[in-house]
């Protein structure tokens, strides 16, 4: 497998702060990758990669609802390349912030941008900032974000967030689940639906959303983050060793063999 | 004006100055560099004991002597600069620095505890170094206080506790730096002086520590506007909380950590590129304390033009500006040459820059604004005010006997101690900062699925590298003898360091007290810093970096006297790194040191209401070795978990290793406990030093025990299949606790 084909762009602005550690999972996936401030954008094509990265953070304070800010600047400067990059079915992914971001823009659960969201990600329902462990069923295996994962898996990924609620209206969520937009659920940790209980959804999602994608698949927000969980040793107990990996990896390992398929 | 300059400084100053009148530019000056916050004229001056001793500075004699005479070669800047500065790993250098900001959360909790934060941040950024954890221990009086028992000009503790939880959780998440380490405690000695304790690890690669500032270089003021808030908080902080110190809330200053997180990351970039010449925060004192500093210990002058200065509002008088405590500034020395690179980086992260002067080899600080000159004082006569002596009366020890019938259910007992504020899990608070970002956290503040306790974080900082960083820290408020206070307390920071499998520790001290006019507390700090010397040495854990918060007083008294220790080791792979969890059944759990009737100011005691009996002490040639052993056991790959045991002695520590553990419990023989004292409940609470739970191996256990021949330890008793502790006093009973029984009472669920 050569991976080294493929380049990834892992944007920022002030206040995203899991930039690098995005970048470590993916240059150990063997993908080149960039970070790239807002304030160089201009010095880049988009169209020169196959994966665009909004990692987490606190972008531009997120005083105003999470994401909201970087979310319509980044659509308003670059609109014309990123939805030529959405229509070529090339892939983007939101993580935390990022997730944040892709809604307040309109992306998720849209196709293309659109002007109002659809979905929120509202203050969590403990109104307080939750880091945890949580457990998240892949409820979608056919997105290139979730290729290499069995469907019903159960993985155990960190999130840490105030802002995270999934929150929509019935018939959003009726979409959704007819399209197989949901990609992941909170779960307990046998598997079984959470129903919303506390500390197993950690912040009182709908319907136990943690992670959807557009109707196309090519991209996928989700509040977890895979990046904390990529390597044996971030896990919060092991044995007497830890193990290789940890399961967010399958996240960027279902990217390289979607790429690997799909990108001659 | 809120000058705080004693009577004696200013007929020193009226003398210097017979020929002109200071401007207020120079008084303010003077006022902020000469306070106790920034000069520490307790710790450098002079003190006179009720026994005729005069000690010389007690900074020197006894707590930078200890790391002088240990001399290691791994210490590479220590007490010199804004941070400690120690060797690490592949041309890495770890940097650490622990601050107080309790005058500011006590009048401001939100902003106080929150800029304390963004301060310490700041510290690690002077000395070059890459954040990359945050630590924070505070104090509160208790939560279920009366609002009738509390003094007007004194907020409630639980208004304060939320303001600066909030705060700390707030600055640590948006700038993306972990939060691992902490402590939480309730005194009613904490109700009118809350203690905010922040911390910040750094990483640096060893060569671009570079603090070379020339003559020519400019001085460039980057990050945050300067505005009126935070005017005076030094000299705010070096006096008494009163009631209307209030009025000073405009002492305190207002977060902003994504200006700082912006800054940090151009920082950074001028420090990869080698540009800069200098570096400093701007903390207390503001720019006239940053400036004065770095041309002093160039040994240069500097000349600073506040015209240039960014305000945040036009109208400031220029004392104003020279004094600003305005958050999430940085000074940069900057060479001619680099100075387009480095206002362009500037420009890049979105920070706003500028030059605001240059140094030159006058030996004084000038200061322009409007075309006049407002300030020109001589360096060395700043940076030399008349030394201050203080008188010391030395505690006298009172022995007392314990007055306590023996409790009928020891399970009962340790149960009520578990649920107590000081001892339960703190999950609730921790939880709220984020402690993974960064994805480096290996130890994390509450261990495993079942939230379990840990004795100290580990990271592991760089992708190359398997070496890790464990924090611990040591506190130990409650023992009424400071000299044995501060011995234990240096010894859980190393326990507990030790406890993860961490070697090679470099300690930080911080001291709050009260007022250092009254000569008892003069007296408790001098035993204090005697027994800092004392364990650094014997425990070979050399001080790098430490700070001390005095004039901790309100309409309440004095701050209950404390000091935390923080604890930096060395992992040498993450991999190893020793949890509290139980592996498997069956397995010895055997007990490291003795156990003696040492219950005064125990957990235990305290929980009664009962004072008397002996602290614990420390016997630190028995507590080296301990430790020495303990590690090499650990290397050997002999030790299955581990977990020191400190307040609330054997039965919190066995309890909280159940807590940690899924489906495995332990049974625990206290007549197998090394004791020298006959009653049950004083063998499982006494918290005597030098003491560890470890779970060893079965098929190798007699290699552990050739390792400790000749040490204190025992087998106490073994790993048990099916959640749950059962404890058998020395009379043969039984105790059972059940697993939920105790995560419940621990944890809250």
């Amino acid at each position: 497998m050569d991976a080294g084909k493929f380049r990834a762009i892992v944007l920022r602005t002030g206040g995203t702060n899991c930039d690098l550690e995005t970048k470590i999972a993916l240059e150990e996936m063997g993908v080149k990758t960039e970070i790239v401030h807002m304030n160089k954008i201009e010095s880049k094509s988009l169209l020169d990669y196959h994966l665009i990265v909004f990692p987490g953070g606190f972008s531009y304070g997120d005083y105003v609802r999470a994401g909201a800010v970087w979310g319509k600047r980044v659509f308003t400067r670059l609109r014309e390349q990123l939805e030529k990059f959405i229509d070529e079915g090339r892939l983007m992914l939101g993580i935390c912030n990022g997730f944040q971001v892709l809604v307040e823009a309109g992306v998720l659960p849209g196709d293309g941008i659109g002007e109002t969201p659809l979905v929120a990600l509202a203050t969590n329902s403990s109104a307080k900032y939750e880091c945890r462990w949580v457990w998240l069923r892949v409820e979608n295996n056919r997105t290139p974000f979730t290729l290499a994962m069995e469907k019903g898996e159960v993985l155990k990924i960190p999130i840490g967030h105030a802002e995270g609620r999934f929150l929509t209206d019935e018939k959003t969520l009726e979409k959704l689940k007819e399209g197989s937009q949901i990609v992941f659920k909170y779960v307990l940790p046998n598997g079984e639906d959470a129903n919303g209980l506390y500390p197993y959804n950690p912040n009182g999602s709908l319907y136990d959303i943690a992670g959807i994608c557009n109707r196309n698949g090519n991209i996928m927000g989700m509040m977890p983050h895979p990046e904390r969980a990529f390597f044996g040793w971030q896990l919060p107990e092991w044995g007497e060793a830890p193990p290789e990996r940890g399961d967010g990896r399958k996240v960027f390992e279902s990217v390289i063999e979607y790429l690997e398929n799909n990108i001659s | 004006m809120g000058l705080n300059i004693s009577l004696d400084r200013m007929k020193y100053l009226k003398q210097y100055f017979k020929d002109r009148p200071l401007t207020d530019v120079e008084l303010e000056m003077i006022a902020q560099t000469w306070s106790e916050h920034c000069f520490h004229n307790v710790f450098k001056g002079d003190v006179l004991t009720d026994d005729g001793r005069l000690i010389h500075s007690i900074l020197k004699t006894y707590i930078m002597r200890a790391t002088r005479e240990l001399n290691k070669e791994w210490c590479i800047s220590v007490f010199e600069d804004n941070a400690g500065i120690v060797d690490f790993d592949n041309g890495y250098a770890i940097a650490a620095k622990v601050e107080t900001h309790n005058h500011p959360s006590a009048v401001e909790p939100f902003g106080g505890a929150a800029t304390g934060v963004g301060g310490v941040i700041r510290d690690i950024l002077g000395v070059w170094g890459e954040p990359v954890a945050l630590t924070d221990v505070l104090c509160f009086g208790p939560l279920d206080i009366k609002y009738e028992d509390l003094p007007p000009g004194v907020k409630h503790p639980r208004y304060i506790y939320r303001g600066v939880v909030a705060g700390i959780g707030s600055y640590g998440n948006n700038m993306g730096i972990p939060t691992v380490s902490g402590a939480i405690f309730f005194d009613k000695g904490y109700t009118g002086n809350v203690v905010v304790y922040c911390g910040c690890i750094g990483i640096l690669p060893k060569d671009s520590y570079v603090r070379n500032t020339c003559e020519g270089d400019f001085a460039v003021l980057a990050g945050g506007r300067t505005g009126r808030d935070g005017i005076h908080g030094v000299t705010f902080a070096s006096v008494e909380l009163t009631e209307e110190s209030e009025e000073l809330r405009s002492a305190v200053q207002i977060p902003n950590p994504i200006v700082e997180e912006r800054l940090r990351r151009a920082i950074i970039q001028i420090r990869d590129e080698r540009l800069a010449s200098g570096i400093t925060d701007l903390g207390g004192g503001g720019l006239s304390c940053a400036a004065g500093e770095m041309a002093y210990r160039s040994g240069l002058g500097v000349d600073i033009d506040l015209d240039r200065v960014l305000l945040k509002t036009p109208d400031m008088a220029p004392w104003e500006i020279w004094v600003s405590e305005s958050q999430e500034r940085m000074l940069l020395s900057v060479p001619e040459k680099n100075l387009m690179r480095v206002i362009e980086i500037f420009n890049e992260e979105d920070v706003e820059a500028s030059v605001v002067g240059r140094f030159v080899e006058t030996g004084r600080v000038r200061v322009f604004a409007k075309g006049r000159t407002v300030c020109d004082l001589d360096l060395k006569f700043l940076f030399n005010p008349p030394k201050v002596t203080r008188k010391a009366r030395l505690p006298k020890p009172a022995h007392s006997e314990v007055n306590l019938d023996e409790p009928r259910d020891l399970g009962e007992e340790l149960l009520k101690l578990l649920s107590e504020p000081n001892i339960r899990s703190k999950e609730d608070v921790i939880r709220t900062y984020d402690h993974e970002v960064r994805g480096c956290t290996v130890i994390k503040p509450v261990y495993g699925d079942e939230a379990g306790p840990s004795d100290a974080a580990v990271i592991k900082p760089l992708k190359d590298s398997w070496k890790g960083i464990a924090i611990s820290c040591g506190i130990n408020p409650f023992y009424p003898d400071p000299y044995w206070m501060v011995a234990n307390s240096i010894e859980e920071a190393v326990r507990n360091n030790v406890a993860v499998g961490g070697r090679r520790i470099a300690l930080l001290d911080n001291f709050v007290w009260g007022s250092p006019e009254n000569e008892d507390n003069m007296g408790m700090l001098l035993k204090a810093v005697e027994a800092c010397y004392d364990f650094s040495k014997a425990l070979d854990a050399p001080f790098i970096s430490g700070k001390d918060s005095l004039y901790n007083e309100s309409p309440l008294g004095a701050v209950r006297p404390t000091l935390l220790i923080t604890g930096i080791g060395i992992i040498s792979d993450v991999r190893k790194v020793v949890t509290p969890s139980f592996k498997e059944e069956d397995n010895p759990i055997y007990m490291l040191g003795l156990t003696k009737e040492e219950l005064r100011g125990s957990a235990y005691l305290r929980h009664k209401g009962v004072d008397g009996g002996e602290v614990p002490r420390v016997d630190g040639v028995i507590s080296k070795r301990i430790i020495d052993t303990l590690i090499r056991v650990i290397d050997e790959q002999l030790v299955l978990s581990c977990h020191d045991l400190s307040e609330g002695g054997l039965g919190v520590a066995a309890a909280e290793m159940v807590v940690a553990s899924k489906n495995l419990g332990a049974e625990i023989h206290l007549r197998k406990v090394l004791s020298g004292t006959r009653r049950s409940d004083f063998i499982l609470f006494s918290e005597s030093a030098s003491r560890f739970l470890v779970e060893v191996d079965r098929s190798r256990y007699k290699r552990f025990e050739e390792f400790f021949s000749g040490l204190p330890f025992s087998k106490i008793g073994r790993v048990v299949k099916g959640a749950g502790l059962r404890i058998i006093d020395l009379n043969s009973r039984v105790s059972e606790l059940s697993s939920r029984e105790i995560k419940k009472a621990w944890r809250g669920y």
